[in-house]
């Protein structure tokens, strides 16, 4: 196989670079590790004339978001990026992005949670962020993130969606990692993108009122709106990503699957972890055993009837999550796919398993092990277990 | 797939040969990955960096565990760490070291052993004990699984004014260094 | 707003909640809020311009004489004008 298109670049640097042929007009964000590669490369893009974008310096990531709110409503094509606590710190002002519906893009380097520190992956910070109102998609590579970016602007600044969107890339696993990257060309990408033309601006020419008060008369109606609009929004970016197949020869779709057509025994996960799963897929099936992956592209709005579709008829799923649960019963995909099950009457015997937390490195025999684990499993529930979900290789 | 495992201390550029190594066995039209071992930048800690270089698409995202090639960027390690750890056998190992290549072979019987003193020949070219560049040339030499002509280009756009003294170490290394 | 909101429907509000007519707080007569009015005693008003500036609803005008009055289509009837307007030219009355 040939590579001869693409180039060795650090994912950090490649995403920056997508974020330049995107021509994004307003920039604010503040470094925190893993994220810092990315936020460096634009602030020197944008110094060295390569970006005509305005870089907005701020002191906190709830500053960084709130001046993309500013830039945004006055009708600039807005980016930001962030991890972790940078993350939690936005939350107050990420739910008014979402609220204004502000076609924001923002990269999450995800990084797990303080306390203890640790500046290593899982997806503890977004999955704190998961009702936030924002489009969320996770990448398996370093190419994802960087056509994730070209996407995901498409999409949020179309007038049936404007909702802004996190792209999600892990940390170090994914920002740190030189890979072969292929770049689209600015004129493919012009043509794809064109200019964000807002519905709404601040212009003092024109004035209108953005973020005014709902009384309980009208909150619940302005807030359907909103949901709705997120809901459908799923139309929009499947017609987004076939649109970007065409053109430039890379398929997405909100939902992936690998192996699934013979499979029985299916995993379901999201990220990086994605090729350390087929990767363990392929050994299974030279020791004669078969099992598929699902692979969460879009996890917001949550992708159901596709998941039905390509779960449907499986016997065994196996969930896994790379956050805490925080006192949930299982881990958040598992939640949302334990839900899915019942709602859509899949007869599978479900299993959540959580690792890679906090950087906790993930081999791919660790899914050799998982899948042995379920199919000595008879049920979804496990009874004499305090909790229905595992943490894989915890010291006990 | 040839998998590599660096071992340097913090500051001696361990990243960055697996960042030059990657972009280099990418521009030959390889699939590879480098990356560091992720965590605080701490000046003389030893520190670990990865390289991975396939005919195929690389389908992993884990640490390197079972290397194929390790180099030593510092003789110093082999008294800190065990570097061997997990080498394959008969897995090669690439090493800065003031000591003839037969020595070391004596300390690790059964692994392919590429020596070279790199502190003097970077001494002698970039005038500072910086041995990366060096040790790349050292890598090329052992394992052949990037060409030196992408290495010179990747040097060159990493380094700009100082490429070619680092080039130069690069190349005397792929020159002297002794393999048995 | 063209209608009372607990008349909306959900799909008729502008995305993001936005209100694109400019001034349409002009449309909600806040009057009726007012138990007290102010009065002003042209005798002693300078035409300093006090009340005007205090009044938090801009409710108060300047009259082409020069002296002020409240518009009690919107005035509230809080009293920061008479508080504030120091030659005592405005009482607070019932009405």
């Amino acid at each position: 196989m040939n590579n001869k298109n693409k180039k060795g670049i650090e994912v950090s640097i490649a995403l920056s670079e997508s974020v330049k042929l995107c021509r994004f007009e307003a920039i604010s964000a503040y470094p925190i590790t893993p994220q810092t590669h990315i936020v460096e490369h634009l602030s020197e893009l944008v110094a060295e004339g390569e970006l005509a974008a305005e870089f907005i310096t701020i002191e906190s990531e709830h500053s960084a978001l709130s001046a993309c709110i500013g830039a945004s409503a006055a009708g600039a094509r807005t980016f930001t990026s962030t991890s972790s606590q940078g993350l939690e710190l936005m939350h107050e002002i990420l739910f008014i992005a979402s609220g204004l519906r502000m076609p924001i893009v923002m990269a999450v380097a995800n990084r797990a949670l303080s306390a203890p520190l640790s500046i290593w992956n899982d997806h503890g910070d977004v999955m704190a962020a998961r009702d936030a109102g924002w489009i969320q998609i996770f990448c398996e590579n370093g190419q994802e993130a960087v056509d994730s970016i070209i996407i995901a602007t498409r999409f949020a600044e179309d007038r049936r969606v404007l909702l802004p969107v996190m792209v999600n890339l892990d940390g170090f696993i994914l920002s740190h990692v030189v890979e072969p990257i292929e770049f689209p060309a600015q004129e493919s990408v012009d043509a794809f993108l064109p200019s964000y033309d807002p519905l709404y601006t601040l212009h003092p020419d024109r004035p209108l009122t953005m973020g005014a008060y709902a009384l309980p008369e009208l909150y619940t109606e302005a807030r359907y709106a909103q949901e709705n609009a997120l809901i459908n929004s799923k139309d929009v970016i499947n017609e987004v990503m076939g649109e970007f197949g065409k053109k430039f020869g890379r398929e997405y779709r909100v939902v992936e699957s690998y192996n699934c057509e013979k499979a029985d025994t299916v995993f379901v996960a999201m990220g990086s972890m994605n090729e350390n799963i087929m990767t363990a897929i392929d050994e299974l099936k030279s020791r004669g055993k078969e099992a598929g992956l699902v692979k969460i592209r879009l996890f917001r709005p949550f992708p159901s009837e596709e998941l039905a579709e390509v779960l449907s008829g499986k016997k065994r799923i196996i969930v896994i999550d790379r956050a805490m649960p925080g006192g949930a019963m299982n881990g958040p995909v598992f939640s949302e796919i334990s839900s899915l099950a019942k709602i859509r009457g899949l007869d599978a015997i479900l299993s959540n398993f959580i690792l890679g937390l906090g950087g906790r490195d993930v081999v791919p025999e660790a899914f050799i092990d998982i899948y042995n684990e379920s199919m000595a499993r008879t049920s979804t529930f496990v009874k004499a277990a305090k909790t229905n979900y595992r943490i894989v290789g915890v010291r006990e | 797939m040839i998998e590599v495992r660096f071992h340097g201390r913090g500051g001696q550029g361990a990243v960055t040969s697996v960042e030059i190594c990657a972009v280099s066995a990418i521009d030959d039209g390889k699939f590879a990955q480098g990356f560091p071992s992720f965590g605080p930048e701490r000046r003389g800690a030893p520190v670990l960096a990865f390289l991975r270089v396939s005919e195929k698409p690389i389908k992993l995202r884990s640490r390197i565990y079972e290397p194929d090639v390790i180099v030593v960027l510092d003789p110093s390690l082999l008294a800190a760490e065990n570097p061997t750890l997990g080498l394959k056998k008969s897995g090669t190992i690439v090493i800065n070291t003031g000591k003839s290549a037969q020595e070391i072979k004596n300390m690790f019987p059964g692994f392919r052993v590429a020596a070279i003193d790199a502190y003097s020949v970077a001494r002698d070219e970039l005038g500072i004990p910086i041995a990366n560049t060096t040790m790349i040339g050292a890598l090329v030499k052992a394992t052949d699984i990037i060409s030196m002509k992408s290495m010179e280009d990747s040097i060159t756009e990493r380094f700009g004014r100082l490429a070619q003294k680092n080039i130069n170490a690069c190349r005397r290394a792929y020159n002297e260094t002794v393999i048995i | 707003m063209a209608k009372p909101m607990e008349q909306y429907k959900w799909h008729e509000l502008n995305a993001g909640c936005v209100i694109d007519e400019p001034g349409s707080a002009s449309e909600y007569k806040t009057g009726s809020w007012r138990v007290q009015k102010p009065v002003w005693d042209d005798s002693k008003c300078i035409k300093c311009g006090v009340c005007w500036m205090f009044c938090p609803d801009a409710a108060i005008y300047q009259k082409k004489d020069g002296y002020f009055e409240a518009n009690l289509d919107y005035c509230k009837g809080c009293g920061i004008c008479a508080r504030e307007c120091w030659p005592c030219a405005i009482t607070m009355v019932e009405g």
